[in-house]
């Protein structure tokens, strides 16, 4: 017999509100993503200088992942599954700023290393010391029943004990995360249905 | 679980437009990489980039209206051709798409919708009239095998009957600026694991694997697979490689096969200090030291998303011929543990190989091969 999974928990970063299982925990009347990411560390009080040096979808993927992971190194194989449509375009575009003009080229390593959309997966590895199973995908729309797929093959293949899938798309200041922890204890079911009602 | 094949094979590189050519020049140990006197803001760069023109010359005896399609877009459509025409596409065939930047220098003329890799895959898709939505895999220099791995497990979950799993990069002038940024890039032909190395050279390629449930006609099977995260640093590798080591620990537990199964190792080597030495320590606590092992970056230079797909062809070819890649570049072991780099062509029975990746975010790929 199939073993069954659930959504334990589940995470939303939207128009300046955090939604933890669906229940509102923490709003800001900050507009300007930064100051809301700030004002959302603080919140969780969290002391990680490091999130200082983050780009938009490294903060936005870290504070979902706050919400859901234990402020501890994590003792379960927990893999990370995270998802977007615009990639790291957001630190791209500050990147191409930086060297489209010959006599003011000042390309930096520091915002470099962010054009890449999956170093926020190694943000979030790195606080929780996740050295586990990752992967990190580009789509027009979070695709439900591949990630559902996805997630599956990972648990039924004990490459994973548990399984945090998000959507963390950044763009232009424009934000949106859904997260959810996938476990094989719950009462919510693993289903597309479940997960696309996340997503409403 | 239905066990998974790779089927056929395609490669476009500067040093030929099929995996025939490319199988011969590194026989030869040709290298696309050369001097790039000037290359944008950048003058006398080591680069491995494939002639706009023959890009076209060959584009165009596929497609009339080349004005229609990006240099990215042509490189996709060049590669997949052949192997679409001999393989088809049924209603549950896959398309996943490894790239880092996709078409990135879209951002120079202010191009911002075609940057988006989700554009790319799609105008794609519509070409060959794929009838499933891409999958895109971009996860620094992991994507290739990891694309791979994605397929497989897709596969094996019966999502999917059969998938393409295509890779391209271009060399631009946006990952020229931030490779030179980091001081990452070597001012001589690389040299992976040597003594002297100085760092990467980047280069352009693209491939493609069919990847498929049924045997018959198989080249390879995939057999185990995995990709960890270091957890250590996100621009650089664990010093005790410790999420490479997991990677192939968990790779070679799946495939249920001792290391000393393993024929050849086709290593990520970009020629960069803590690269190199990170792969030498977790071969080394892996006791696979005394394998024979090679980078290919010397041939094509550092092709980022697509390097672990492109590897992963030479080395299916590599095992079909019975034939070890020789690591060009290399002469004095460079790094602080012993690994048994490939030196000269020798002839050698290749039943298993493994092939790695490793790359910012601190994300490692290991896959096993078995013929």
């Amino acid at each position: 017999m199939k073993e069954s999974y659930y959504i334990s928990n589940s995470c939303v970063i939207k128009n300046q509100k955090v939604f933890k299982n669906e229940t509102l925990v923490f709003e800001s009347n900050e507009a300007d993503f930064n100051a809301f990411a700030k004002a959302t560390y603080k919140n969780l009080q969290l002391e990680y200088p490091k999130f200082f040096k983050m780009d938009g979808l490294s903060k936005l993927a870290f504070l979902a992942s706050e919400f859901l992971l234990s402020d501890k190194n994590e003792a379960d194989n927990i893999a990370l599954l995270f998802a977007n449509k615009s990639a790291s375009l957001d630190t791209d575009l500050k990147h191409q700023e930086s060297i489209q003009d010959k006599d003011n080229f000042f390309p930096s390593p520091a915002i470099f290393v962010y054009t890449l959309a999956n170093i926020c997966i190694g943000e979030v590895s790195i606080r929780h010391q996740l050295k586990s199973e990752s992967a990190f995908f580009c789509s027009e729309n979070y695709q439900t029943e591949f990630m559902l797929n996805y997630t599956n093959y990972l648990l039924q293949n004990q490459k994973a004990d548990k399984v945090l899938c998000g959507w963390a798309e950044f763009l232009n200041d424009d934000y949106q995360a859904v997260f959810y922890l996938i476990e094989k204890q719950g009462t919510k079911e693993h289903t597309i249905n479940e997960i696309e009602n996340l997503f409403k | 679980m239905k066990n998974v094949f790779i089927k056929q094979t395609n490669c476009i590189t500067p040093l030929g437009f099929d995996v025939a050519s490319n199988w011969n020049a590194i026989q030869n140990l040709q290298t696309g990489i050369s001097l790039h006197e000037q290359f944008g803001a950048f003058s006398n760069i080591y680069a491995s980039c494939i002639p706009n023109s023959k890009i076209k010359e060959n584009f165009q005896q596929i497609e009339k209206s080349v004005d229609d399609f990006s240099r990215i877009e042509q490189l996709l459509i060049s590669v997949m051709k052949p192997i679409i025409d001999s393989n088809g596409i049924q209603p549950k065939t896959a398309l996943i798409l490894s790239t880092t930047k996709g078409n990135i220098s879209a951002l120079e003329n202010n191009d911002l919708q075609s940057a988006f890799l989700s554009q790319l895959a799609k105008k794609i898709a519509n070409y060959f009239q794929f009838q499933t939505e891409p999958i895109i895999v971009s996860n620094a220099c992991v994507s290739g095998v990891m694309a791979l791995s994605v397929a497989k497990r897709m596969l094996q979950m019966q999502v999917f009957e059969n998938a393409y799993v295509v890779a391209v990069d271009e060399v631009t002038e946006f990952v020229v600026s931030g490779f030179n940024s980091f001081q990452a890039m070597s001012d001589e032909p690389c040299k992976p694991y040597d003594a002297s190395r100085k760092g990467v050279n980047l280069g352009e390629a693209a491939a493609v694997v069919f990847v498929d449930t049924k045997p018959e006609n198989a080249l390879v099977e995939i057999i185990g697979d995995a990709n960890i995260n270091d957890a250590n640093h996100i621009s650089g590798p664990s010093r005790t490689g410790e999420g490479l080591f997991l990677s192939i620990q968990s790779a070679l537990k799946e495939a249920n096969i001792t290391t000393d199964k393993i024929d050849a190792i086709s290593l990520h080597g970009t020629a960069t200090l803590y690269n190199d030495e990170m792969e030498a320590i977790a071969l080394n606590r892996l006791q696979m030291q005394q394998i024979p092992a090679q980078s290919m970056k010397g041939y094509f230079g550092h092709t980022l998303g697509t390097s672990g797909l492109l590897e992963t062809v030479l080395l299916i070819e590599s095992m079909q011929k019975n034939t070890l890649i020789v690591s060009k570049g290399f002469v004095n072991l460079g790094v602080s543990q012993p690994i048994q780099i490939t030196t000269e062509i020798a002839k050698k029975d290749i039943k298993y190989a493994l092939k790695t990746a490793s790359g910012f975010g601190g994300c490692n790929s290991a896959i096993v091969l078995k013929k």
